[in-house]
């Protein structure tokens, strides 16, 4: 099971959280400050792979943005680093080449598009399309902000 | 009004949204604080607004502000808010919000469940997919137990978008509230075969979590994981598979065999990465163990020493974590003993202790005492004595069959020169005595023998290690001392003066065991009528005693001298010829059992204790911290000093020894280290007479008498063979019986190590625990390890109280969400309404009877549901009666159906109401269930009494044959009036009306599935049509829905289709068309008879419109 994903930049500015353990405030930023302070310290070209307390870290950087799992002892490592690229893959398809600033400015589309994606720190959808065609046809639903805008406001 | 809308719109334009302060916040670097705290500002004052559209963009913000790290608990019950918008793009946001904010410590949390429950039946899957989602950040063991039942529906659910979803969700569910776990687990299997991948997927994942955690249970699952394994192609799931066969193969040794070639053939051709670290991964910790261990036996084999030790050393690695597959090479283990080297004799040692089994436990200990005998050097021999009794100890005494041979064995392991073990054998004995009830009179008679022969153990001062076990052995035989057969002889040889010279503590277990066996015999002989018997063993104590009264030991002195007063006051009482042997023999009296070591825990803190508290005040930190350590310091040097005098040289050293020897001369307490020890006794009176034999054998002797640990092997043998002979007769029989001699032949070598039964009936005494606590071992387990709880037998059928809870329509009104107080409010103003309409009927038919009681009606349609046995449906339905309403709710096995009705009563009347018995006239087909043993004419107690103005809520449970009929049963209802004129006994007469619809769930369709239904063709048709109806359609349909408990599927203008199924699985289709006035209405069911009750009660609700 994944315990947490967290998006943050080069700068160690945190960019997306996702906990599927239920924590504290305050202990999850702790937490995230230890790990961005742990990860950034590290080597380009060291391994991708850190053990932390009983945890393991898992991480990748894609371009200015490093993403980061903590999986228990069991879980695979390989794997977990398809489901970061699989992520980013999926953030590419919906936005359409991906930046930094896309997730920024579009947050909680990258939260939606994480939820289609893991759900309680498990895969569950393995599909690239059924997972995008899922946030789409959610969009549909959802009216645009300009929409909203123009709208009466009773 | 025009004015606030346009108000409304420009205040909007001028609203931040997310991008809006994204930018801002990215503009203002240098202040970004206090821009925030601005912005925070602003959110507040749109959160008080009405419009939900500025709330929702409000919560965005928050949402991101909270990633930045700003606390927005404060804002919970505007996510809440927002999380009960209609609109799916409020919706969403409010339930990202919750995920990101809410932990198990928010107590809105506990507002969430009802609108969470609407959620998840919401007919656009993805409100329920975003609740989902949610859910699973979020989930409390409050929620959890609480919409357990709704997602384990969902897992049926038409979409697999959100089956796969609740699949997921319910492993945080189990995690939570782990008693789902068994009631949902035989759907959680279904969906391993689900045609969607995705749920499949998902539910392989979810397994596997569950079985890595605890794989014994779901061993059963292997089968069709394999099939699973060998057919699947998406890799996802493959990992999850294999990792799954890695926990399942210690557990189930012919898997890994099964597993070699498909592993193989993934990780020749798999092109993932992953997938292969996965397998070789699987293959390294689990399978690889077999093949690893054949090899290490090469190595072992092998002459060269170094490949030995290091083949031994990686297979005691091995045989940790997978013991079985080292047990198979006991033979070359047992040979390794006999090596040269004893670095590879110890070695052999540690993994002799994994390979022990019930069968072969003897064979092993034999062996090794052999080893015992020949060993050169008291460390190898030591460390074999070690392991001989951890062999024989480990999980409490678990593969001893005949304590017997093991006591012998204690006893012939005394007979080793200068070990530091004697401690360790003593402890065993004094374990095994007191444990094992059935052994106490061996053990007696053994320990007697040990204690005739003490000066074989004791003379020689180097097996002082050894004399430990006269300790255990003084203490059994005085502890037992009923079992003892010549007890006046081994209270001799405990007063034999040999005996001064163990060490103290064992003279005191001496001492006090003494008196504790004369009281024994002194009983035996009072009760036999031989007094002068009885008056010489007094006699002998009072002889003897105080040699230990000279003890310098102080507690043996201690005892001596107060046993010494208390048998002199013994004899004095003889002389009077006074029965003196019961209340010397009370003075022993109870038993001593061993105490749990977990039991200290164990003990619960009595009431009002506050172990935390101060039992002084604590001293304050101020006070003269840094004065008293100086002084203690201070004092410390002055002594060191004061020790260190200066060096003294040897004449000085010569005199003080003189002197010293002056003075413990002149010492009557000191006794002397002279080496003979004929000398010490010289001023001892009266033991100058008593011969001491010194028997000095340079070889280890068998000690007179004792039996060998060899002839228990042998007897044993014997007695196993024979336990096989008698058994292997039974079976021929047996297979005589069935057919063919086909097995005989393997069942006659294949005897397992459960077919031993031990020799005697054994009870180990389980030890002592404090009152209230319980035996479990509960501390064992971590409490934050939230697996442990699923660790659940998953094949036992469920029983009925593992149901999954099942909100009721009461729980309702303990919520104080907004959401759920409307429909509450409604209901209350519908009520009074009811209840006057009936009390006028009633009155009407009762004449001027005075009205006592009275049944609320209740319309509650969706809160009322119930798990059903085997098929895990649940519904809400409700009953709707003519005199009281009734909430069904029912189960349903295979042959019949269980129900239960809800019935509220309410005292209307000014006086107290008890002893009410509720009656109903069963139909053929309606029966009430009553407890086993009653007649049909018996009524049911209902279990409260009611005050006057009270309601309260009773359930009895019905079973059905058939529920294609409505069912009307006439009931009465007993109960004494209690006022202030006294009591009076009085009866009402109510009828029990169970409709057709109130078997109806109300169930989801869409619209492909509802047209695949209709052409399948195996639907029965009818119609109906009602003229005169003026209400609009919407309201219409709404009626049906609500009295019938159908949902709308589609409609077009003033044509709709709507659904329902039954507990039993039929499905009822509905087309309902609105004509000018009249209403006709379509139907198709499964069944005809149900379908006509159906639509008869339908026209009945219709022509009220």
């Amino acid at each position: 099971m994944i315990h947490f994903i967290l998006l943050f930049s080069r700068q160690g500015k945190l960019r997306l959280q996702k906990w599927y353990t239920t924590l504290p405030d305050k202990e999850k930023k702790k937490i995230i400050r230890e790990i961005i302070q742990i990860i950034l310290s590290r080597n380009q070209k060291t391994s991708s792979f850190v053990d932390w307390k009983d945890l393991k870290l898992v991480y990748k950087r894609y371009a200015s943005l490093y993403f980061c799992c903590a999986i228990e002892d069991q879980d695979n490592e390989l794997l977990t680093l398809e489901v970061v690229h699989r992520y980013v893959e999926l953030l590419d398809r919906y936005f359409g080449n991906v930046c930094e600033l896309d997730i920024i400015f579009n947050f909680e589309k990258a939260y939606f598009i994480l939820d289609e994606f893991i759900i309680g720190g498990e895969v569950q959808e393995t599909s690239k399309k059924t997972a995008v065609k899922a946030i789409e046809d959610s969009d549909m639903l959802q009216e645009t902000v300009e929409e909203y805008m123009n709208k009466p406001a009773f | 009004m025009a004015l606030k809308m346009v108000k409304g719109s420009i205040d909007r334009m001028f609203d931040k949204n997310l991008q809006d302060l994204v930018r801002g916040i990215r503009n203002h670097k240098e202040d970004e604080a206090k821009y925030i705290s601005q912005c925070i500002d602003e959110i507040k004052q749109e959160l008080k607004q009405d419009n939900i559209a500025v709330k929702a963009n409000a919560v965005c913000k928050l949402t991101y502000l909270q990633m930045l790290g700003y606390d927005i608990s404060w804002a919970a019950f505007n996510i809440i808010e927002v999380m009960s918008a209609s609109k799916f793009t409020f919706k969403r946001i409010g339930y990202l919000a919750a995920s990101q904010c809410f932990h198990e410590g928010t107590d809105v949390i506990m507002l969430t469940t009802n609108q969470i429950r609407k959620d998840l039946s919401s007919p656009n899957q993805y409100d329920t997919g975003v609740a989902l989602t949610g859910l699973s950040c979020f989930v409390t063991p409050d929620l959890a137990r609480d919409l357990a039942n709704d997602i384990m529906t969902l897992m049926s659910h038409t979409k697999p978008y959100i089956r796969k979803k609740a699949v997921l969700i319910m492993y945080k569910v189990f995690l939570k509230y782990p008693e789902s776990l068994r009631p949902a687990f035989p759907r959680l299997k279904e969906k391993l075969e689900d045609p969607d991948p995705g749920v499949q997927s998902a539910a392989v994942n979810v397994i596997c979590e569950l079985a890595r955690r605890n794989p014994k249970n779901y061993l059963s699952l292997a089968p069709l994981f394999f099939k699973l394994m060998t057919s699947s192609t998406n890799n996802w799931v493959l990992i999850k598979i294999i990792k799954l066969f890695g926990a399942l193969t210690p557990l189930e040794p012919r898997l890994g065999k099964k597993l070699i070639e498909p592993l193989t053939n993934l990780i020749h051709s798999t092109s993932a990465m992953s997938l292969l670290y996965e397998c070789v991964n699987t293959v390294i910790c689990g399978l690889f163990f077999q093949l690893c261990v054949q090899k290490l036996r090469i190595l072992i084999e092998d002459s060269d020493q170094n490949l030995k030790y290091l083949g031994l050393l990686a297979m005691s690695k091995i045989l940790k974590t997978h013991p079985k597959s080292v047990q198979s090479h006991k033979d070359l283990i047992l040979q390794c003993l006999d090596d040269k080297d004893e670095s590879i004799r110890l070695r052999a040692l540690d993994l002799l202790y994994g390979m022990v089994s019930k069968k072969n436990l003897m064979e092993i200990v034999k062996k090794l005492m052999i080893h015992v005998d020949k060993a050169e050097g008291t460390t190898y021999r030591d460390e074999l004595l070690t392991k001989i009794i951890d062999i024989c100890s480990q999980s409490n005494y678990q593969y001893i069959t005949n304590f017997e041979w093991y006591i012998s064995i204690l006893v012939e392991l005394t007979r080793l020169e200068g070990t530091r073990h004697g401690h360790l054998i003593a402890a065993q004995m004094l374990d095994v005595a007191i444990r094992v009830k059935a052994i106490r009179k061996f053990a007696v008679s053994q320990m007697a023998m040990l204690l005739d022969n003490a000066h074989l153990i004791a003379s020689n001062t180097q097996r002082n290690g050894i004399c430990e076990v006269l300790y255990a052995a003084a203490w059994i035989c005085g502890e037992f001392s009923e079992h003892l057969e010549e007890a006046n002889q081994t209270l001799e040889a405990m007063l034999r003066p040999k005996v001064t010279t163990l060490p103290g503590h064992i003279q005191a277990v001496y001492v006090q065991n003494m008196v504790k066996l004369y009281a024994s015999i002194l009983q035996q002989k009072e009760q036999a009528g031989e007094k002068e018997a009885a008056q010489e063993i007094t006699q002998l104590m009072i002889e003897r005693l105080p040699q230990f009264v000279q003890s310098a030991d102080l507690e043996v002195q201690e005892r001596a001298s107060c046993i010494l007063q208390l048998i002199k006051y013994i004899q004095k009482l003889q002389a009077k010829e006074v029965p003196v042997a019961e209340e010397v023999i009370a003075l022993f009296a109870g038993e001593l059992n061993p105490v749990a070591p977990k039991a200290q825990k164990k003990v619960p803190v009595p009431e009002g204790l506050d172990l935390d508290a101060w039992i002084n005040e604590p001293p304050s930190d101020s006070e003269s911290e840094d004065e008293k350590p100086k002084t203690i310091f201070h004092e410390e040097e002055q002594r060191h000093s004061r020790h260190r005098q200066p060096e003294i040289d040897e004449e000085e050293l010569a005199r003080r020894r003189e002197a010293r020897k002056q003075e413990q001369a002149n010492n009557p307490f000191y006794i002397k280290s002279s080496p003979s020890p004929q000398k010490r006794y010289q001023d001892t009176p009266g033991v100058e007479h008593i011969p001491v034999v010194q028997i000095d054998l340079s070889v280890p002797l068998k000690v007179p008498g004792m039996p060998m640990s060899d002839q228990y092997v042998k007897l044993e043998e014997e007695r196993r063979h024979k336990q096989k002979l008698e058994k292997d007769k039974k079976k021929k029989k047996q297979k005589k019986e069935k057919r063919g001699k086909h097995h005989r032949h393997n069942s006659l070598h294949t005897e397992s190590e459960e077919d031993i039964a031990p020799a005697h009936h054994v009870d180990i005494i389980t030890e002592e625990m404090p009152e209230n606590a319980l035996p479990s071992d509960e501390d064992d387990k971590d409490p934050n390890d939230p697996y442990k709880a699923l660790d659940i037998d998953l094949d036992k059928p469920l029983a009925d109280s593992e149901k999954l809870p099942v909100q009721r329509h009461r729980n309702v009104e303990t919520l104080k969400s907004p959401d759920s107080e409307v429909p509450l409010v409604e209901k209350k103003s519908k009520k009074p309404k009811k209840k006057e309409k009936k009390h006028k009927d009633k009155e009407r038919d009762k004449g001027k009877k005075k009205e006592k009681e009275k049944k609320v009606v209740e319309e509650e349609e969706e809160e009322v549901k119930k798990v059903i046995l085997q098929d895990l449906h649940y519904f809400s339905s409700c009953c709707y009666l003519l005199l009281s309403s009734f909430c069904c709710l029912g189960t349903a096995s295979d042959s019949f159906l269980q129900v239960t009705v809800s019935v509220i009563f309410e005292n209307k009347s000014t006086s107290f109401l008890k002893s009410m018995e509720l009656n109903v006239l069963d139909s053929l087909n309606t029966k009430m269930l009553r407890p086993e043993g009653s007649s049909v004419h018996d009524g049911i107690p209902v279990p409260f009494q009611l005050p006057p103005g009270i309601s309260n809520e009773a359930q009895f449970v019905f079973t059905l044959q058939s529920i294609v009929m409505a069912q009307k049963l006439k009931g009465t209802l007993s109960f004494i009036v209690k006022d202030d004129e006294g009591s009076t006994h009085e009866k009402l007469d109510f009828k029990l009306h169970f409709s057709c619809a109130s078997y109806l769930i109300t169930t989801p369709c869409y619209s492909d599935a509802f047209a695949k239904l209709l052409e399948s063709g195996d639907l029965h048709m009818s119609s109906i049509k009602v003229d005169g109806i003026s209400i609009s359609f919407q309201h219409l349909l709404a009626k049906i829905c609500f009295h019938h408990h159908f949902s709308v599927v589609e409609r077009v203008d003033s044509c709709a289709s709507m659904y329902s199924r039954s507990i039993q699985g039929h499905h009822v289709c509905l087309l309902v068309k609105k004509g000018e006035n009249s209403v006709s209405i379509d139907g198709k069911c499964n069944d005809s008879t149900l379908l006509s009750n159906l639509l008869d009660e339908m026209k009945e609700t219709l022509s009220k419109c």
